[in-house]
């Protein structure tokens, strides 16, 4: 399979994709929005959108995702969709009954030009209940795009100061990680002993124990109540600066709440990162347990380098993930000589940085050369990997195919996975987190090492 | 909750009835409401998964990459040859292309492709924006087709111009396009059939061919499942074209027979029944009387042989009650049938796009107190489940976590089924399905800390 894939790389004229590596904005932001306690995200677009996002999802968490749709027909196509969105808006109030509305555009109602705001200024809504929306255009950034403009919806519409004293808690933006991961960052916060807002906060919503009921809004999610209290922090923890950056900042713009903006924490060092700015900023100690935990994976790293050593990985996926595998499969001694990411990946000379400057410096420092791209695609993935083969291949489940064409150990991380189930329950954070990608490497790199091995060479011990 | 949530739709009252309780005409074949969480799609989802399966075709996304995303290689089709159409290509439209339109990049996406892949055949979809934004599809096609002497098909499956079935309606326009033979051929009949409507998911179109093999009987072309541009191109010799899944293929039918005389009728191989009735029917509709005896020595051999082992899962599975919500009409037509075949009745049946001819026939088929309903949200399809006590949901992969949540079996009759469910081996694998889910012990583990018994309706 893929091996109609040419070896020799040419300059592609068209800009087109071939096998992307990225999705579109509102998916992102429909995730985002199943972080909110009791609300219904809603797709202002034509049917399919919704019922793919949906798909979507529900094939990487396996647990029912619940979203409605404008239902967008050649009439609202021509007349706008005003009519369909407030008319959704009562039937959505009205059936579903959540306590929160989340709308998302799609490219359509972007392009017939829907105002979404004045739409929703003149819709009649309950009392008590509340209606967000983000434009999500298609066409702009990608899925983490779309997740970090309705993180800021919920910050535009919803956070509210009460006082001009903060309050000593915590913002933390975990960005487009798995439930598994909110879970695993929160644990790391209260072990410190710290009162924080996660937002949004899919974890107890996409990760819903089975009980035998179905519930439309499960337990999970942010409350409204904590999302207007979001502009009483005295700090926001944005992790992962594609995903987050944006919504701490606006809180900062709006409400004087300073920012951090850390890598998504996996790894060892990103963790520290994370653990010392909360020391930092709420004159804490690392609490014992951390300091247990952190030493075991110390432990681990060293029982196992030898394993790892000048082994090359090609990386891929959401680029605030990528950046975190990339600095941990370096603290490892491993070489990524190819990283990429299908989104976007900002500029050198915007105040955000840029994608392709981050990992370029990371790699500077341990002296590796590689293929770095933002807004690439799996096909200029599988040519470089054609021309320098790779010992790990990590990614979502899109890399089998090359895996597969190249005969590479693969390891899934990221978004989506279908093909697999448990990784959304299970971190890839902090460092509990770091030792299971420790446990996944070496799974993929030892069970091929042990398939290949001829019989002299096969070992018991390794 | 669900009840509530469900009897406050007013406005889906129509779209539901009970067999044996009322006696109002369902409504179906609408579009839904806004703001309802409905389980439909849209005109490029139909479109799409009815041409995917052309193995040897470049299948381009003309839109912003979510269109294309989603659909790679989602439908389990099969290949015997090309794998081609398991690449997932987009235009990925910016900005400024929805400025200043993406009829250059189209052009210059199709001129890469066709190099670097040396396709003979090029789908174009239109995704909505393209719609909105008035790029000439047929235009920049039709020249990108003279460049390269090669067949370059618009599909016009903008998603807000209807439902799914518009979808395949845009499908067997383009596929008519493909098929029509240039004036100056010259097209001789011969005695082969064509088979519409199997997308060969786990190879169930081969199931097919091997049963039509046996009988004498020749298979031109299968639309579409592990089908090419060469073959594809000789849909017209066909003297028969035979119908499994008639939502998408029953106006590409009506069109041959209008355009090339190809009589066409329907058929269907879920479940030993409908499969046997199926055989002969083609065997009759050809006419010929070896072919007939063939038929008939294929179906004893085949039923003999499976026979018993569906009567051991009959056994087990006796007095289980199913719930059914599928995609088109037909299928759950069959699936009634075929879950007879195990003991099991169905309390609950709906589609996303049945039309109003077969839900009557489901109606005739389903015992009394039997809920029937059209384009189902979740809230509904909760409420009569539990109501009516299912035991076992057949959907799709958004039904999937909803029945496990709610303690219910499931079995994927859609894109994501794990087994060929077709002819007499599918019937085997899908008594298999149903008891492995229906009887699994992981039901036990759903009772609670401390509790005597579950939650779970399985006894």
């Amino acid at each position: 399979m893929l091996d109609c894939t040419p070896k020799d790389i040419t300059e592609r004229k068209s800009g087109g994709i071939i096998n992307p590596a990225k999705t579109c904005q509102p998916i992102g932001a429909m995730y985002a929005a199943l972080g909110i306690h009791k609300c219904l995200p809603h797709s202002h677009g034509s049917q399919g959108c919704c019922s793919y996002h949906r798909m979507h999802l529900t094939r990487h968490f396996r647990d029912p995702v619940m979203a409605s749709t404008s239902c967008f027909t050649e009439g609202s196509s021509v007349f706008g969709g005003g009519a369909n969105l407030k008319a959704s808006i009562q039937n959505v109030f009205h059936i579903y009954k959540p306590d929160v509305m989340a709308i998302h555009t799609t490219c359509l109602t972007e392009t017939i030009g829907d105002d979404v705001s004045s739409i929703i200024k003149t819709a009649e809504v309950a009392e008590g209940k509340l209606v967000i929306h983000a434009n999500t255009p298609s066409y702009v950034g990608s899925h983490i795009t779309g997740f970090s403009n309705m993180t800021k919806a919920m910050v535009s519409y919803l956070a509210e100061s009460t006082s001009p004293e903060k309050k000593e808690q915590a913002n933390i933006i975990p960005g487009f990680v798995n439930p598994g991961d909110m879970r695993e960052i929160k644990r790391l916060v209260e072990s410190m002993g710290i009162e924080y807002i996660m937002f949004p906060d899919t974890s107890g919503v996409v990760d819903s124990p089975m009980t035998g009921e179905f519930e439309m809004y499960p337990e999970g999610g942010t409350t409204v109540e904590q999302l207007k209290d979001t502009a009483n922090s005295q700090i926001t923890l944005a992790l992962g600066r594609f995903a987050s950056s944006d919504p701490a900042e606006l809180l900062n713009k709006e409400y004087k709440v300073p920012v951090a903006t850390l890598k998504t924490p996996i790894g060892i060092k990103a963790t520290d990162a994370l653990l010392m700015t909360l020391r930092n900023s709420f004159a804490r100690e690392i609490p014992k347990e951390l300091e247990i935990e952190r030493g075991q994976l110390v432990d681990i790293m060293t029982d196992t380098h030898f394993h790892f050593h000048g082994k090359t990985v090609a990386i891929f996926g959401d680029p605030d993930i990528v950046t975190g595998l990339t600095e941990f499969v370096l603290s490892l001694g491993m070489k990524p000589i190819h990283v990429l990411t299908g989104t976007p990946g900002g500029s050198s000379n915007s105040a955000a940085g840029s994608f392709e400057d981050d990992i370029n410096d990371m790699l500077k420092g341990a002296g590796v050369e590689a293929n770095v791209k933002s807004a690439g695609d799996l096909f200029t993935l599988h040519q470089w990997i054609k021309n320098q083969p790779v010992d790990l291949l990590i990614g979502n489940t899109y890399g089998k195919y090359i895996a597969r064409a190249e005969d590479v150990p693969f390891m899934r991380v990221g978004f989506p996975i279908l093909d697999r189930s448990v990784h959304s329950y299970l971190p890839i954070v902090g460092y509990h987190g770091a030792m299971r990608l420790i446990e996944m490497i070496s799974n993929a790199l030892l069970d091929r090492a042990d398939r290949d091995a001829k019989d002299e060479d096969f070992e018991l011990v390794m | 909750m669900a009840g509530e949530l469900a009897e406050s739709i007013t406005e889906r009252d129509e779209f539901i009835v009970t067999k044996g309780k009322n006696k109002k005409q369902l409504k179906c074949d609408t579009d839904s409401s806004a703001g309802c969480v409905s389980q439909r799609a849209c005109v490029y989802c139909g479109a799409r998964v009815v041409l995917n399966p052309i193995t040897d075709a470049i299948h381009l996304v003309h839109g912003p990459i979510g269109c294309a995303t989603y659909t790679w290689d989602i439908r389990g089709s099969l290949s015997s040859g090309a794998e081609l159409y398991r690449n997932s290509f987009s235009t990925d439209l910016k900005e400024q292309d929805i400025i200043f339109g993406g009829a250059k990049k189209l052009a210059a996406a199709i001129d890469g492709l066709v190099e670097k892949y040396q396709a003979k055949l090029v789908f174009v979809y239109s995704t909505c924006i393209v719609g909105v934004i008035g790029d000439d599809l047929e235009a920049i096609c039709s020249a990108a087709s003279r460049r390269h002497n090669i067949e370059v098909i618009p599909v016009e499956s903008s998603g807000f111009i209807g439902n799914k079935s518009a979808g395949y309606r845009a499908a067997g326009d383009a596929l008519l396009r493909l098929i029509k033979p240039s004036e100056s051929a010259v097209f001789k009949k011969n005695n082969s059939i064509n088979y519409l409507g199997d997308f060969n998911l786990a190879g169930e179109a081969w199931i097919i061919h091997n049963y039509l093999q046996q009988m004498g009987v020749e298979l031109n072309v299968t639309f579409t499942g592990d089908s090419h541009y060469t073959a594809l191109k000789s849909a017209p010799k066909a003297k028969l074209n035979i119908i499994q899944c008639a939502g998408s293929m029953l106006y590409l039918a009506g069109k041959m027979e209008e355009l090339y005389q190809i009589p066409y009728i329907q058929i269907s191989f879920l479940g030993i029944e409908d499969t046997a009735a199926s055989l002969r029917n083609i065997a009759a509709a050809l006419g010929e009387e070896s072919m007939i005896l063939k038929a008939e020595e294929l179906i004893a051999k085949e039923t003999a042989r499976v026979e018993d082992i569906i009567k051991g899962y009959r056994t087990k599975l006796e007095g289980k009650k199913a719930a059914i919500f599928v995609g088109g009409g037909f299928k759950a037509i069959s699936l009634i049938k075929q879950f007879r075949e195990i003991g099991i009745d169905v309390v609950m049946i709906g589609t996303q796009t049945g039309r109003k001819e077969e839900y009557e026939i489901m109606n005739e088929l389903v015992d009394d107190g039997t809920v029937i309903l059209d384009d189902a949200n979740p809230a509904e399809l909760e409420k009569f489940m539990m109501e009516k006590g299912a035991n076992l949901l057949v959907g799709g992969v958004k039904e999937r976590p909803l029945a496990y949540k709610l303690g219910i079996a499931f079995i994927d009759h859609n894109h994501d089924r794990k087994h060929p469910l077709s002819g007499f081996e599918g019937a085997v694998n899908f008594a298999e399905e149903v008891y492995s889910t229906v009887c699994s012990p992981v039901w036990k583990s759903l009772t609670a800390l401390g509790m005597e018994s579950g939650v779970t309706n399985h006894g």
